[in-house]
């Protein structure tokens, strides 16, 4: 017994955000895996290739390098910016003037276009001329991160937190706010100290946004392109390509479409899984 | 183990929260602070807590000067109105928190959540976490941390208020009995009136940042020392208007007059404010004393087996609330009695006359 009318004009309704996905999504994903799956040569002509790209890229030392380098990068990223944003939003006042003074100032990094941060930094840490090289080296540091791997990573990582944690910040900050009065009234009473009141009413209720962060945040960071590649341009030699970098070399410096548009779905999958993965295991720590 | 304040005042820049407050609890009793959203309750119990300290004046527990003495140090525990429980901790880690705190032997703290969970009917929770418990088992569990303490002195912040109205009733009952045989000083913060005449012990009366009055509670309900006072214990509000006194007369304008009679019969001719609870006027003449008022009606609700009628008389929103269905048509002229001999007299200062 099915009663229910249906309305099939409703579909027309849909369809506008059907055309929309489909020319901002569908489209350009199928045809990277057209791409993927076939040889291309000049003029358009294409032939039938199978998986062998996705062979030769998930066998290529190239591929593997770059993606340890990119894990590398991320988690190092994460496990700076996430305890120093919470440690900032912690210590930013909750009400009075320096409110909005802090605010703005912290903001102001994620406001700046992102060639224009690794282009800053490029200079600021240029050993010759650069605030940050000159100092470092004048501090009896041998610092050269257009030579040396290390400073290189050192640079990159720096110029991340420096841009980044502040939505880290943000983000805690909002969530802090958010916790009624009483909550700290009732543990001071119970006499808690601040480290109880951090570990037993702050971390619990900064639980959802923190995880909202962390998500962000490895997301952003594994597709991170515009910022090394002003900085560093993946040097010196391949020491900062990440995957986007060594992506694009592929795609648009060697033309090599096939192999490019198989690392790209590979590179889609890796983010989609490792989110997925994320998300599910905090929401699990969240239900226990 | 009595807590004093004496002549306690907070201000913040020119804002004068609590106005200077003398005022002393005695062991063992149960004292309610009334008045409306903003009167002051929580900013007074904070000051009794020392969550804030006073800008003048001194606390003093037990014959001993506590001003400015941390909360920490201070045996003290409250209930707020939204349920503050630790979120990550279980029921009965909730529970025990105040007794780890103080370093208590596992082994009694076990034997005293228990006998706790137990009296407030949360033994089968004890494992779950506050989120996953209603709001009235939310709240028995703040109830029952605060009480694990042993505290002298015991803060609840209309800690029934977010509750629906049956949880309300259920926790109201209770909530003497959980105090009956500690003599701790219990202070319970409320804006209903009611809730003040259920519970019994003392009242005291905030309007903006004052006690207007301190005293049993049954007594500040009938003989209120002021208007004030009359005006934060009564809901629906208490209907107040202008009146004369001229000879053996009262008179309310050209409407209504009547006999100065009882104890209004020697007080000296003049204006003074008219005080009639809403349940002393009535569609009916009842009373021993009852004076007819003509009025429009605005409002005319019917709640099971009371009328509440609201209604303009010479410029004045009047309410009338009485047993038994009364119909009356929105917008009709009608005629209600007052029992004068149940009102309340107040002079051009808002203070009682008579009694």
């Amino acid at each position: 017994m099915n009663n229910k009318t249906i309305n099939h004009a409703a579909w027309i309704f849909v369809l506008p955000v059907v055309a929309l996905v489909a020319f901002n999504a569908i489209i350009p994903l199928m045809t990277v895996v057209n791409y993927s799956v076939q040889e291309t040569f000049g003029d358009n002509t294409f032939f039938w290739a199978g998986v062998i790209w996705f062979e030769e890229v998930l066998h290529s030392s190239r591929f593997h390098d770059a993606l340890l380098r990119q894990l590398a990068f991320t988690f190092t990223i994460l496990a700076i910016e996430v305890p120093l944003g919470v440690a900032i939003a912690l210590a930013m006042p909750r009400k009075g003037a320096w409110v909005s003074v802090c605010l703005v100032t912290m903001a102001l990094p994620l406001l700046i276009p992102w060639n224009v941060v690794g282009a800053m930094w490029n200079i600021f840490a240029l050993p010759d001329i650069g605030l940050l090289g000159r100092g470092l080296n004048a501090l009896g540091f041998d610092y050269n991160f257009t030579r040396q791997p290390g400073d290189a990573w050192f640079t990159l990582i720096l110029m991340d937190v420096w841009h980044w944690t502040s939505l880290v910040v943000l983000l805690a900050y909002a969530g802090l706010v958010s916790i009624p009065d009483a909550y700290y009234q009732a543990a001071k009473i119970d006499g808690a100290g601040s480290f109880a009141i951090f570990r037993f009413i702050q971390l619990p209720k900064l639980k959802r946004v923190l995880t909202i962060a962390v998500l962000l945040r490895f997301m952003d960071s594994f597709m991170i392109y515009t910022e090394p590649f002003v900085l560093t341009g993946g040097g010196p030699g391949n020491s900062t390509t990440l995957l986007s970098i060594d992506l694009v070399k592929i795609a648009l410096g060697q033309f090599d479409l096939g192999p490019a548009a198989a690392m790209s779905l590979i590179y889609f999958l890796i983010i989609l899984l490792l989110s997925w993965v994320f998300y599910t295991l905090m929401m699990r720590s969240e239900a226990q | 183990m009595t807590l004093e304040l004496k002549d306690v005042s907070l201000r913040f820049g020119a804002d004068t929260h609590i106005y200077p407050t003398s005022l002393t609890l005695d062991p063992g009793s149960f004292n309610i602070l009334l008045g409306t959203t903003l009167a002051g309750k929580t900013t007074l119990m904070k000051l009794m807590a020392g969550l804030e300290k006073p800008t003048r004046g001194e606390v003093w527990f037990s014959g001993r000067n506590v001003t400015g003495v941390s909360v920490r140090s201070r045996n003290v525990s409250m209930v707020y109105q939204q349920f503050i429980n630790y979120p990550n901790l279980t029921v009965y880690e909730n529970i025990a928190s105040p007794l780890r705190v103080a370093r208590i032997a596992e082994a009694e703290i076990r034997k005293k959540v228990e006998s706790l969970a137990e009296l407030l009917k949360l033994s089968p929770m004890l494992e779950r976490r506050p989120g996953e418990l209603s709001g009235g088992q939310q709240q028995r569990t703040a109830l029952a941390r605060a009480l694990a303490k042993d505290s002298d002195l015991v803060l609840l912040d209309e800690p029934l208020a977010n509750l629906d109205f049956k949880l309300r009733e259920e926790l109201r009952d209770e909530l003497p009995r959980l105090f009956a045989d500690r003599d701790c000083i219990v202070v319970y913060a409320t804006t209903e009136p009611t809730e003040a005449l259920l519970f019994g012990g003392n009242t005291a009366c905030l309007h903006e940042g004052r006690i207007a009055q301190f005293g049993p509670t049954g007594e500040i309900y009938r003989a209120p020392k002021d208007l004030v006072s009359a005006q934060v214990f009564s809901d629906p509000p208490i209907n107040t208007v202008t009146v004369t006194k001229r000879g053996g007369e009262f008179r309310l304008a050209d409407m209504a007059a009547w006999a100065a009679i009882g104890e209004f019969a020697n007080i000296a001719d003049g204006d003074y404010t008219l005080g009639v609870r809403p349940h002393h006027v009535s569609p009916l003449a009842r009373g021993e004393n009852p004076v007819g008022i003509d009025g429009k009606v605005l409002v005319a609700e019917l709640s099971g087996s009371e009328s509440i009628i609201h209604f303009t008389m010479h410029g004045a929103t009047w309410v009338s609330q009485s047993h038994g269905i009364h119909p009356f048509e929105v917008g009709s002229q009608a005629k209600l009695y007052a029992d004068m001999s149940r009102a309340m007299l107040f002079d051009k200062n808002g203070t009682r006359v008579a009694a």
